[in-house]
């Protein structure tokens, strides 16, 4: 073979092996694609089409859980849930619980995570138990705080008068604005300790030689709380904050367990509201757009918190 | 070893596996539902029936599953599945489970066949109801399951909401229960019994958020002459006997006869606090009387334990009681509906009954002279029940009735707790029962 054949003979190789390689990585890719259909149905079924579907209905009066024609009704869901007082009064006291409950949730965080970091003896032990409120479902919680505060046979009226605290027993929960402070309650006990094992994940990312070097300066504790341990326990705070408001604006398995929403509906969180113009009325358009509104508000309070995020330079964003 | 068990396991190989074993598991699944199932109905081999149930008032769980093993047992070529669940999720899962089919039957609400009938959640049952000696039915179990003259259900659970008192609290405050056949001299009784230091709180309403409050409602709507409805289907509670019955609600909680935490609290919570000898004087539902009574569950004496009529608010005028029935329905979605009648047909059979009214007495009128009815359930209970079951008062047989009733449970706590007045209140909640969907 001559050199000039042998050059043909290598030109019309190397196209012909280009060629190969490339059908067998298309093979390849086909053959991914197909291994990922699967997962791809799954998640659309399970995702996708129902918050595609929640978005249709929710422009549609359907007042009956089959499928059927329903009159279309554009926006006017959502503008009767936003001209409607008793949503927005729900919106106020979720609202009000998601301040409140995520505030002392972090409160009462800081100080458990700081105790939990202490060099102390049966560390492990402490910190078994801390998790154990949070390991527990939240429907046997509102069950076991709802006995717990029971007017005629509960624990906290037995301890109190005992305690010489209250005169007699008390209906805790019969009074609207009482029965919203239990829930908070219930529910800062539960998830305190999560609050406190994400701050506590943070405390062991301060470097010790800060506090080493603060104490040689003569930095009190509290001090050397201020200027250290708090500013570089921040991502951690923030962080947490925007997972404990989200969850807490959606409230809706501790009050359904706990007080059903009442008394006079001062408990009524704005998802337990949606459930019930959903499915104990069948207002199921009218719910769906309530559903739109709540995913609305919780976008809201998500971004703000990036904003946050992002102008503290955390590197998020 | 062979070249082929060296072989790695190619694309071709991976993908006849995957189409092999998804053939073999559809057509598995194609033969379980083809030997079990029929969309016509009557089905060849053993059908399953998917049930719903309420635990809570009304039979107990053990009753259901004593009344579902004799019907296996007389049909062997039906087997039962029973799910119980808190009567607060019952509605709801009805609805949510609907489009899906997952129940054959399901134990409904008197308040419920107009929504559920008029959305075709459960079957229209008038011919099949109609086919059994319902003339000896008690009037107000038969209605239980009627909307605009179709029987969507057989009417299953009769109950209303009796008085019961602890007779040796009332000895101490030198009273009886004749005293209480009237509301004034339940209001007198409880004063003395509050007086005379038996108990801080002697009465004790259900007065939560939720359909119990309706209940404890419509006794007194009854007692004081009042109706829900007119006969044109306009609320009219919110006038004459419907607001004395809230305004005497607020008024036994403004004394403090009624415990505070009756605003709080279900039928369940009344019972245990009567049970506790925390309350002397209540209404509840039959299922009261059993659990009053059973020495493991209650510190009151079963000999002190009374069950009456519900006092007349006006003297000498027998009140009707709220009607607290509960029928079996067949849904739409059911696949097997002659099987779900069958089963229907023997839970709600004269005999079935007959053999469970521990906690839930018969619909059958001549079951109440039966001497094996009345040594199980006793004398007591059934003598009483001969008076307070045939005139019962039905709360409002409207499509959208849960919205409203949603409605009228906030505004009677808003008038209990003082935010309102009674008749402010009731206004608000009868506007609720004229007005549809809010789009």
């Amino acid at each position: 073979m001559t050199d000039a054949s042998a050059n043909v003979a290598t030109a019309g190789a190397l196209p012909a092996r280009r060629s190969t390689r490339w059908l067998a990585r298309t093979r390849e890719a086909r053959f991914a694609a197909l291994l990922l259909v699967p997962s791809v149905i799954v998640v659309f079924g399970i995702v996708i089409y129902p918050v595609l579907r929640t978005l249709y209905t929710s422009f549609y009066a359907v007042n009956s859980p089959f499928p059927g024609n329903y009159p279309g009704v554009g926006f006017h869901n959502y503008t009767a849930a936003l001209s409607n007082p008793g949503f927005w009064s729900a919106v106020e006291r979720t609202a009000y619980f998601t301040f409140v409950s995520t505030a002392l949730e972090l409160l009462f965080g800081i100080g458990i995570a700081l105790l939990l970091y202490a060099p102390l003896r049966m560390r492990w032990l402490f910190r078994t138990i801390v998790v154990l409120p949070w390991a527990l479902p939240t429907i046997v919680n509102g069950a076991l705080w709802r006995y717990m505060f029971d007017a005629n046979y509960g624990v906290i009226n037995a301890a109190f008068t005992q305690l010489h605290l209250i005169g007699s027993y008390k209906a805790w929960l019969s009074s609207p604005f009482g029965a919203l402070n239990i829930v908070i309650l219930a529910d800062v006990w539960k998830n305190t300790s999560l609050v406190a094992f994400f701050l506590l994940a943070g405390l062991a990312t301060i470097p010790r030689e800060l506090y080493e070097a603060a104490r040689i300066d003569g930095v009190t504790p509290f001090q050397a709380f201020m200027r250290i341990t708090l500013p570089l326990l921040r991502p951690a705070i923030v962080v947490v904050l925007v997972l404990r408001t989200i969850e807490a604006f959606k409230v809706f398995d501790i009050i359904y367990v706990m007080t059903g929403g009442g008394p006079a509906n001062g408990t009524q969180s704005v998802s337990f509201y949606t459930y019930q113009r959903a499915f104990s009325d069948e207002y199921f358009g009218y719910g769906s757009a309530l559903a739109y509104l709540i995913v609305l508000f919780i976008l809201v309070l998500a971004a703000l918190y990036i904003r946050a995020l992002r102008s503290d330079n955390y590197g998020i964003g | 070893m062979r070249e082929d068990d060296e072989r790695p396991i190619t694309r071709r190989d991976f993908l006849g596996t995957a189409a092999a074993g998804t053939a073999a598991f559809y057509l598995a699944a194609c033969g379980s539902g083809s030997s079990s199932s029929s969309s016509s109905g009557k089905s060849a081999g053993t059908v399953t029936l998917n049930n719903l149930f309420q635990q809570q008032a009304g039979y107990s769980a053990s009753d259901i599953a004593g009344m579902t093993a004799e019907f296996e047992k007389a049909n062997s070529n039906i087997k039962v599945n029973n799910t119980l669940v808190a009567y607060e999720a019952l509605h709801d899962k009805i609805v949510a489970a609907a489009p899906a089919g997952t129940y054959d039957v399901v134990l409904g609400d008197c308040i419920w066949p107009a929504e559920f009938g008029s959305k075709n959640i459960v079957k229209d049952l008038t011919s099949l109801v109609q086919g059994l000696p319902v003339n000896e039915i008690f009037p107000g179990a038969i209605q239980m399951a009627l909307y605009k003259g179709k029987y969507y259900g057989m009417p299953w659970i009769l109950d209303t909401k009796y008085m019961y008192a602890n007779t040796a609290m009332l000895k101490k405050a030198g009273k009886t229960t004749a005293d209480l056949k009237t509301l004034t001299g339940m209001v007198s009784t409880l004063e003395a019994l509050k007086s005379k230091g038996v108990l801080k709180y002697p009465f004790m309403g259900s007065w939560k958020q939720a359909e119990a409050v309706v209940c404890d409602y419509a006794t007194l709507v009854g007692a004081f002459g009042g109706k829900f409805l007119d006969s044109a289907g306009k609320p009219v509670f919110n006038t004459g006997g419907g607001v004395q019955a809230l305004e005497f609600m607020k008024m036994l909680l403004d004394k403090g006869l009624a415990n505070p935490s009756s605003t709080s609290s279900a039928e369940e919570e009344v019972l245990k606090a009567f049970a506790a000898e925390q309350v002397a004087v209540n209404w509840n539902w039959t299922f009261q009387l059993a659990g009053a009574t059973e020495p493991s569950k209650s510190k009151v004496p079963a000999g002190d334990v009374a069950i009456m009529h519900t006092p007349q608010g006006t003297p000498g005028v027998t009140p009707p009681g709220v009607n607290g029935g509960q029928p079996l329905m067949i849904t739409t979605g059911s696949s097997h509906p002659n099987e779900a009648w069958e089963y229907i047909k023997f839970i709600t059979s004269k005999q079935a009954q007959n053999n469970y009214v521990k906690d839930s007495l018969p619909i059958w009128a001549p079951s109440y002279d039966e001497p094996a009815v009345i040594k199980t359930a006793g004398a007591q209970l059934v003598s009483v029940a001969k008076t307070q079951l045939p005139d019962m008062i039905l709360r409002p047989q409207v499509p959208n009735y849960n919205a409203a009733s949603q409605e009228l449970q906030v505004q009677i706590q808003k008038a209990l707790l003082g935010k309102t007045s009674a008749k402010s209140a009731l206004d608000t909640a009868a506007k609720a029962f004229s007005a549809g969907a809010p789009v």
